[in-house]
């Protein structure tokens, strides 16, 4: 808008001081915004108004209908349906926009002991001795059961990351254990190229579903230790999932079985209204 | 000087007064005594600001069904808070309890709408020239505090403004930027490792999570205030947003638009003499705030 022009056809009132002008160009200028603009004989105001005012009853009357819509629509998992694809479209996009990052991860000194905030399905306690995990191909066939020396003979690693619970409190924690990608290595051939792993703990009342490729990243750790020290029991002992990268709700402790599927898996809290992805 | 005018956005007091020209400008056939409507807000900023008050309300609402599931903000001192977010009562009157899921589920969905509304608004503003009439150049803030003294009839007289008040524009660039601060804090919450290192811009994951409330309080505040504004401010000014069109009377002209140099007393001291210097080649608000 060209308002940059504003010289001397002002009406002229002869006594234009000097100290006085400086609050006059103000005003004018500032009043110019208002003169530009356009005016309309007040019959035709009417109209307009009119036409706008009905306008706006429609646009209320569409939000409301719009709003209706979401609430009475059928629901999938607890969410209304249009909500539910709009969280899988988030996930299209957002798996695609950036493959493998990786959050940062921090000194030692940084961490602290991390609450726990779920018993689901580790309700009782496990006997160790007795705890096995089992991995099933994507046929659903057993491949192979392992023990906790199983995994204590597999290359050991460590990740201070920030873990972050859904409910929106995160803490920096000192993880030790296997990297899942290394633990993968062993049955990468046999399952080829799967697109899910559905983890359970051994009474079946978690579980969770991953996306390979998440599962794969380097900071996803099935963790055998806190710290230095062994798991305790309300932490998932004695073998659990922990990444940065995803909600805690998807990192599941005292796995029990491990499922390569081609379908993807139920997940506890997904089938609870939440997003299946849950990832950061 | 924002926290003078961060509440107060004030269309004035008289609300047809001041922005109107003089009778002579009406180009009404001839008869001055006519009222005339004049052009106030253009189609499109109607539009999307009232497309916006939908989608800023189900942030809000969703958002606050998410903040429930850990809600550990407050004012305070160490172990004393002197008030904490929420109160309880809050939480179970606006259904705002374990609906954490639903509220992200909203959340998300809605999100993009109110960004995608937000950007179109501020690509329009740079676009179409009407920045000009709200962000604020050398001079506004100060007659911002001007119009919260008028306004709190501590000041005789009102500052000039042009289609918005000196307060008015301090407050809609500051929401406008508080607005942005709250899209990119959310993007850092929503996606800390897809976008990192966007977080540490706002001190980390949590301290993005405490600047996102922090705006959501901010534009409650400023919700609060803009409607009691537009109640006072009076129909006309309203209906403008509706139809666009704000009616001038001519019979209501102030003495500070009839051409009149502003050499009485009550308006002495809202010459900035510091300014003198650009007064003689006529710099508009627009030359000003592009330094």
């Amino acid at each position: 808008m060209s308002d940059d022009q504003q010289p001397t056809d002002q009406p002229p009132e002869s006594e234009v001081s000097e100290v006085s002008d400086a609050a006059e160009e103000r005003a004018r200028q500032l009043r110019q915004q208002v003169e530009q603009r356009p005016t309309i004989p007040i019959d035709q105001f009417k109209r307009k108004s009119r036409r706008s005012f009905l306008t706006g009853a429609a646009g209320v009357a569409g939000a409301f209908l719009g709003w209706r819509w979401i609430q009475d629509q059928g629901t999938d998992d607890g969410i209304p349906q249009v909500l539910r694809n709009t969280l899988e479209v988030n996930e299209g996009l957002w798996s695609n926009l950036s493959k493998n990052r990786t959050a940062p991860e921090y000194p030692v000194s940084k961490a602290t002991p991390i609450q726990v905030n779920g018993r689901i399905g580790i309700r009782t306690d496990v006997d160790i001795d007795d705890w096995a995990l089992v991995v099933e191909g994507p046929d659903g066939e057993q491949i192979d059961e392992l023990d906790l020396a199983d995994f204590e003979a597999m290359p050991q690693d460590d990740m201070v990351i920030e873990h972050k619970c859904i409910e929106g409190w995160s803490s920096i924690v000192h993880w030790g254990g296997v990297r899942y990608r290394d633990f993968h290595e062993r049955y990468a051939d046999e399952v080829g190229d799967v697109k899910y792993v559905g983890l359970e703990t051994p009474d079946g009342q978690y579980y969770v579903g991953w996306d390979i490729e998440s599962i794969l990243n380097p900071q996803t750790m099935l963790a055998l230790r806190e710290g230095t020290e062994p798991l305790d029991q309300a932490h998932g002992a004695p073998l659990r999932l922990a990444t940065p990268n995803k909600y805690g709700i998807k990192c599941l402790k005292r796995i029990g079985v491990i499922r390569y599927t081609n379908e993807r898996p139920p997940d506890y809290w997904a089938e609870r209204s939440y997003d299946w992805y849950a990832a950061l | 000087m924002s926290t003078d005018a961060l509440p107060v956005d004030e269309p004035a007091t008289e609300p047809i007064d001041e922005p109107v020209a003089g009778p002579v400008d009406g180009p009404v056939d001839g008869s001055a005594a006519e009222p005339v409507a004049r052009l106030k807000h253009p189609r499109a900023i109607r539009w999307l600001h009232w497309i916006n008050f939908p989608l800023l309300f189900v942030m809000i609402w969703s958002g606050l069904r998410i903040y429930w599931a850990e809600d550990v903000y407050a004012f305070g001192i160490g172990s004393w808070q002197w008030f904490a977010f929420f109160p309880e009562a809050i939480y179970e009157n606006l259904d705002l309890e374990r609906r954490l899921a639903r509220g992200m589920a909203f959340h998300f969905a809605f999100g993009w709408l109110f960004v995608i509304n937000g950007v179109i608004y501020t690509i329009y503003l740079a676009l179409s020239g009407e920045w000009r009439t709200i962000l604020p150049d050398r001079r506004t803030p100060k007659e911002a505090k001007d119009v919260v003294l008028h306004d709190l009839h501590l000041k005789k007289k009102a500052p000039p403004q042009g289609i918005y008040n000196a307060a008015q524009r301090m407050s809609y660039t500051i929401v406008l930027i508080m607005a942005a601060i709250i899209v990119v804090t959310g993007f850092a919450i929503y996606k800390p490792t897809q976008l990192y290192p966007l977080p540490l811009l706002f001190g980390g994951y949590q301290g993005a999570r405490v600047i996102h409330f922090a705006m959501t309080i901010g534009l409650l505040l400023f919700f609060l205030v803009h409607v009691i504004q537009v109640i006072r401010a009076g129909w006309n000014n309203f209906r403008a947003m509706v139809t666009g069109y704000e009616v001038e009377y001519p019979g209501t002209i102030t003495d500070e638009d009839d051409g009149r140099p502003p050499s009485d007393p009550a308006s002495g001291d809202e010459v900035d003499t510091s300014a003198d210097v650009d007064e003689e080649s006529p710099v508009d608000a627009a030359a000003e705030v592009a330094r």
